[in-house]
């Protein structure tokens, strides 16, 4: 893309947004400091356990907290594409479910697969039961919760139908594959890398491309950004098909981690990776929010899962704790927009 | 707008007069059906149809006709699947007309209910089912005996009140004794140990449980070992593996875990093989040989134990046939011949054991398939 | 009738009545009925009757405040969690020894309470309602395994459980049933006869435009989340009696059915619009084809692609119905110069889109 187009989709993106360009550097700042108070949580989280238990931060320690946020990670930024859009994806633990059942059939009935080709086909599976989803919301003009409540039901029947009493075990993968979701590089798990470089690619797309933008100008006002021609079916329509891309390549990442594939895999992880969005910043009617705060806030829930038992928290209070932070989540999101607002309108005072 | 008020207002009173004519339509149609007054009845021809395989009566039997119904606990599950495998093979042998397999896809403690009043109102004779809550299950199957069918309860027995015999695995101390056995000769006899199981609710993994705590508490030869916590997977590959995390940080010292649940241990394997606890931290409990071969073949799991399951499934076919042909009524010291298995007794409190369960270790686990 | 409703009631009043969303649904549950009864051998019995209503009154009951929620534009996810917090409350208080009158009071306050601290945090700190009970979702059912644990209660008064399950006369209708009616009409009552309700509508059309008339806006929705969190725990106590058994995970994964049959019943997730008739008939149509699955002994498999693509269906149909008709009504528009009642309500709904930031 050229430096001439970046510039002219700024302007247009301005323009979309209904505001100047003073203001733009405004909002970027406010992006910034949306992603603060779940960094913050985060670290205060990894610190305070580190501090009661040294073993958490081991190499294997380090290892297991990336490991179990890598999944949830790719499902919650694509999840937040979706919802930056003003739209919700409900159906993502069947869309996992259906690809991650998909990896163990193809490597069971093509022994020699190559490793890549699984990667690609079962991603596509995903893109493909994404864009059902994105066709009936954009097409049909439907609410995406309502839509994608009933491709939840729908896929997780064709996942049932499917595999029926069928489970596919590591043993059944190669060990190239499930070595994937085990060897490291520097410490680094390789999917976790692999994950982090999605998380910047579609920051990327997010913040630098026309399309990325777009999808911000219709999550804050849709009829505005159809005003200024921006094509907002063909864009809506994109992001779910971009977001069951993540879930299918989560699928397969699920299948080379975790022992099992069947009926159930995935089931109900939906609201989970919805908290996750939501606790990163991304707010739930759209319009603003980033894909890194999404990442951030998969990276907060699984590891409270995780420091909690290792902390020794009595097991049924932990559920409870969760829900506490997740609602403490909300609530800090909220004042420090509403902070980033009262300044914003001291500063347009200024200008203006 | 002011006229689109007064329509909304109309829109409003419309609204209702159809919620009433909903329920006028309602209550005609309860009317008509209890013009029927219809009460469960027996087991009509119909059954045999929606049978999965109806098996060859054998001819020996004196009733003829008979229909079984399996409720597990959860379809779709594999240690399930090989259950009613034997089961529905059971019940053929058995001589059952009509066979059928139903069952909620979530183990939830209410979702089969439903499944039992539709298999009342069907006229099942024998209902077998593996109880997700002992008690919530209780009136449905009370109605359904009312109407005339026999409760054959396996894997997970309900409420004794509502049922007319369990066929158990195997003694549910014995589980416990067994597991705890592995654990301590694969530890050395001493150190932590953690237990991996499933929900909080579920009701076998519980009972065994208990016994565990009461075995390490009560003989001297475990007095080393000390049981520090016990953790919930929720059957679910996530979930345990996190659990497995946790525990191995917290208990820095912990030297095994025993996952008594199917999908508990084989996560856990899978964790351990795939971290540097490998080969440091024993792990034994109740696995399918099929999901632990790997672990064993590749030193994570030294040895575990479970019972077979399509002997379950097989058993409860006899018991249930058995009952329904009147030879006995669950009472304590009741026989009955179950199939190729031989004879057996029903105990006290209307239980019947399979069998001893099987040690599964490098040595042998090749020779089993499920 | 037809007078008040003007103009745009041209086309004979009663057409238009016949083919609205509530009348679909209700030819929908006829059908469904009637097809049931000729063709399925063992349907039509009062056993039926019983084992059906038995098994919908949780969805029904929770329906009725989720209905008035969704018309104001919110969500309330948390319901089943507070049934399973009830529930686990009774267990513990019951084996503790208490009354029973006095256990089932204190569960329905907890209800109110937890509704309340949705309806505070939603309408009183101007949280997102599907953020925040995502929160709560986690934190009631959290709470409920820190009083209950792993325990399962089962020893409740038998009269009480028997008279939950107990049938009036031979007729197979529960006798429950009779409050749950009651519960049913005063919620329609409230909703479509009662200035309160109409002030529901408007919120959910344009909230601001509500609160410039006078109504206040987030005290409404406080009440509701209340109504809501109340009827969520009497849907917990009555699923104890039921089923006999206080246990931490009562209810888990009710909450989605009934958002399932409350959209499939025709109200819109965007506020503004729905009635109780559609979601009463909803709610017996997945009952019925449920029912009637189980009796034949068709997979659950069966049934959820059918709930699925029914709820797709339900909204994917009179959507494109829509625009077939909104281009035969564009040609009327050239001659005639009257607005389409729908044509309001599609560009209120979208305003309120805008406004709701």
């Amino acid at each position: 893309m050229s430096a001439q187009e970046i510039s002219s989709t700024d302007i247009e993106a301005v323009l979309a947004t209904g505001s100047r360009p003073t203001l733009m550097t405004a909002v970027k700042r406010l992006l910034t400091a949306r992603e603060f108070p779940v960094t913050a949580a985060l670290v205060a989280l990894v610190l305070f356990t580190y501090a009661n238990n040294q073993l958490f931060l081991s190499r294997q320690g380090v290892k297991d907290l990336l490991l179990n946020a890598t999944i949830v990670i790719l499902l919650a930024v694509g999840q937040s594409i979706v919802i930056i859009s003003r739209n919700v994806d409900l159906s993502i633990g069947s869309i996992l479910g259906l690809t991650a059942f998909a990896t163990g059939t193809l490597f069971v009935n093509n022994p020699d697969i190559p490793i890549w080709a699984v990667f690609v086909i079962v991603s596509l599976f995903g893109a493909l039961l994404g864009a059902l989803n994105g066709l009936l919301v954009t097409v049909a003009r439907v609410p995406a919760l309502v839509i994608t409540l009933g491709t939840l039901y729908v896929f997780r029947g064709f996942n049932n139908l499917w595999a029926g009493p069928t489970q596919y075990f590591a043993d059944d993968r190669p060990d190239a594959f499930g070595d994937l979701s085990v060897d490291t590089v520097f410490g680094l798990p390789i999917i976790t890398l692999g994950a982090l470089l999605v998380v910047v690619i579609v920051a990327g797309f997010m913040g630098r491309t026309r399309r990325g933008r777009d999808l911000y100008a219709i999550g804050s006002d849709p009829t505005a950004a159809l005003l200024f021609g921006v094509p907002v079916g063909r864009r809506v329509f994109l992001a779910f098909a971009v977001n069951g891309l993540l879930a299918g390549l989560a699928g397969v990442l699920y299948a080379s981690r975790f022992n099992s594939v069947g009926a159930t895999t995935g089931n109900g992880i939906e609201l989970d990776v919805v908290a996750a969005a939501v606790v990163g910043g991304v707010a739930i009617f759209g319009g603003s929010g980033t894909v890194v705060g999404a990442a951030i806030g998969a990276m907060l829930l699984t590891t409270i899962t995780s420091s909690l038992t290792t902390l020794r928290v009595d097991k049924f209070w932990q559920q409870a704790i969760v829900g506490v932070l997740i609602l403490a989540a909300i609530a800090a999101d909220r004042i420090v927009k509403l902070r980033a607002e009262r300044r914003l309108q001291t500063s347009e005072a200024h200008h203006g | 707008m002011k006229s689109s008020t007064r329509a909304g207002e109309a829109n409003h009173w419309r609204r209702l007069t159809s919620l009433i004519g909903l329920l006028a339509v309602l209550a005609l149609v309860a009317a008509a059906c209890g013009s029927d007054s219809t009460t469960a009845e027996p087991a009509s021809d119909g059954s045999a149809e929606d049978g999965a395989g109806s098996g060859d009566s054998d001819g020996t039997s004196d009733v003829n006709d008979l229909s079984i119904t399996y409720i597990p606990k959860q379809l779709n599950n594999p240690y399930t699947n090989v259950v009613l495998g034997g089961g529905e093979g059971g019940a053929a042998e058995a001589g059952f007309e009509g066979i059928a397999v139903v069952g909620p896809l979530d183990a939830s403690a209410s979702s089969q209910v439903s499944f039992i009043n539709a298999e009342t109102q069907a006229g099942t004779d024998v209902i077998v089912i593996a109880a997700n809550d002992p008690d919530a299950v209780g009136p449905a199957l009370q109605e359904a005996r009312d109407g005339g069918a026999k409760i054959v309860a396996f894997d997970s027995d309900t409420n004794p009140d509502f049922r007319d015999v369990f066929i158990s695995q195997v003694v549910a101390k014995d589980v416990a004794l067994i597991q705890v056995e592995l654990i301590a000769e694969q530890i050395g006899g001493a150190g932590q140990i953690a237990i991996l199981s499933a929900t909080a609710n579920a009701t076998n993994q519980n009972e065994w449980i208990k016994f565990i705590e009461e075995e390490l508490a009560s003989n001297p030869d475990y007095a080393d070992i000390e049981l520090v916590a016990t953790v919930y997977g929720d059957d679910d590959d996530t979930k345990s593996f996190q659990e497995a995390q946790g525990l191995l940080q917290a208990y820095p010292d912990l030297k095994g875990i025993i996952s008594p649940t199917t999908v508990g241990i084989a996560a856990t394997g899978r964790y351990l093989s795939t971290s540097e606890y490998k080969g440091q931290v024993a792990l034994t409990g109740l696995g399918l040989p099929n999901e632990m071969r790997p672990f064993v073949k590749d030193g994570t799991v030294t040895a575990f134990a479970l019972w077979d399951p399509a002997q379950l499934g097989y058993v409860a076919a006899y018991a249930g046939r058995a009952l329904a042909a009147g030879e006995i009524s669950g009472a304590e010291g009741d026989t009955f011949t179950a199939g190729e298995l031989g004879e057996r007794t029903v105990g006290e409190g209307g239980i019947v054991i399979v069998g001893p369960p099987t040690v599964f270790n490098a040595g042998n686990i090749d020779n089993y398939d499920f | 009738m037809a007078e008040t409703i003007g103009r745009s009631g041209q086309k004979a009043d009663w057409v238009r009545l016949a083919l609205s969303r509530d009348a679909i649904m209700i030819y929908a549950v006829v059908v469904a009925v009637l097809f049931a009864s000729l063709r399925l051998e063992r349907f039509a019995s009062t056993l039926t009757v019983g084992f059906l209503l038995l098994d919908l009154i949780p969805v029904l009951l929770i329906a009725m405040p989720m209905t008035l929620i969704i018309i104001t534009g919110e969500i309330d996810l948390s319901v089943a969690s507070i049934a399973g917090l009830s529930s686990a409350m009774m267990g513990t208080l019951w084996e503790d020894g208490f009354p029973i009158w006095l256990v089932i009071v204190v569960c329905l306050a907890i209800g109110l309470i937890a509704g309340a601290v949705n309806g505070i945090l939603i309408a009183g700190l101007g949280l997102q309602s599907l953020a925040v009970t995502i929160g709560t979702l986690a934190l009631y059912r959290g709470l409920a395994l820190v009083v209950i644990g792993d325990n399962a209660v089962a020893s409740f008064p038998a009269g009480l459980t028997s008279f939950t399950t107990s049938k009036l006369g031979n007729t197979g209708i529960p006798t429950v049933m009779i409050g749950v009616m009651v519960i049913v009409i005063m919620f329609a009552v409230v909703l479509h006869l009662t200035p309160f309700g109409r002030g529901l509508y408007a919120i959910g059309s344009a909230a601001e435009a509500a609160s410039f008339v006078g109504i206040d806006v987030a005290r409404v929705k406080i009440k509701l989340y209340v109504w809501c969190g109340g009827i969520s725990a009497l849907t917990g106590i009555y699923w104890t009696l039921r089923f006999s058994s206080a246990r931490s995970d009562n209810a888990s994964g009710l909450e989605l059915t009934v958002i399932a049959a409350v959209l499939l019943g025709g109200v819109s997730i965007f506020g503004g619009k729905g009635s109780i008739t559609g979601v009463v008939a909803a709610v017996g149509l997945i009952g019925t084809i449920t029912y009637s699955l189980r009796l034949e002994r068709v997979s659950d498999v069966v049934l959820i692609i059918v709930t699925g693509t029914l709820l797709i269906v339900s909204v994917v149909a009179p959507r494109i119905f829509e625009v077939i008709s909104g281009a035969r009504h564009r040609r009327k528009l050239s001659t005639q110069l009257a607005v389409d009642r729908s044509a309001i309500t599609t560009h209120t709904r979208s305003t309120a889109h805008r406004k709701e930031e």
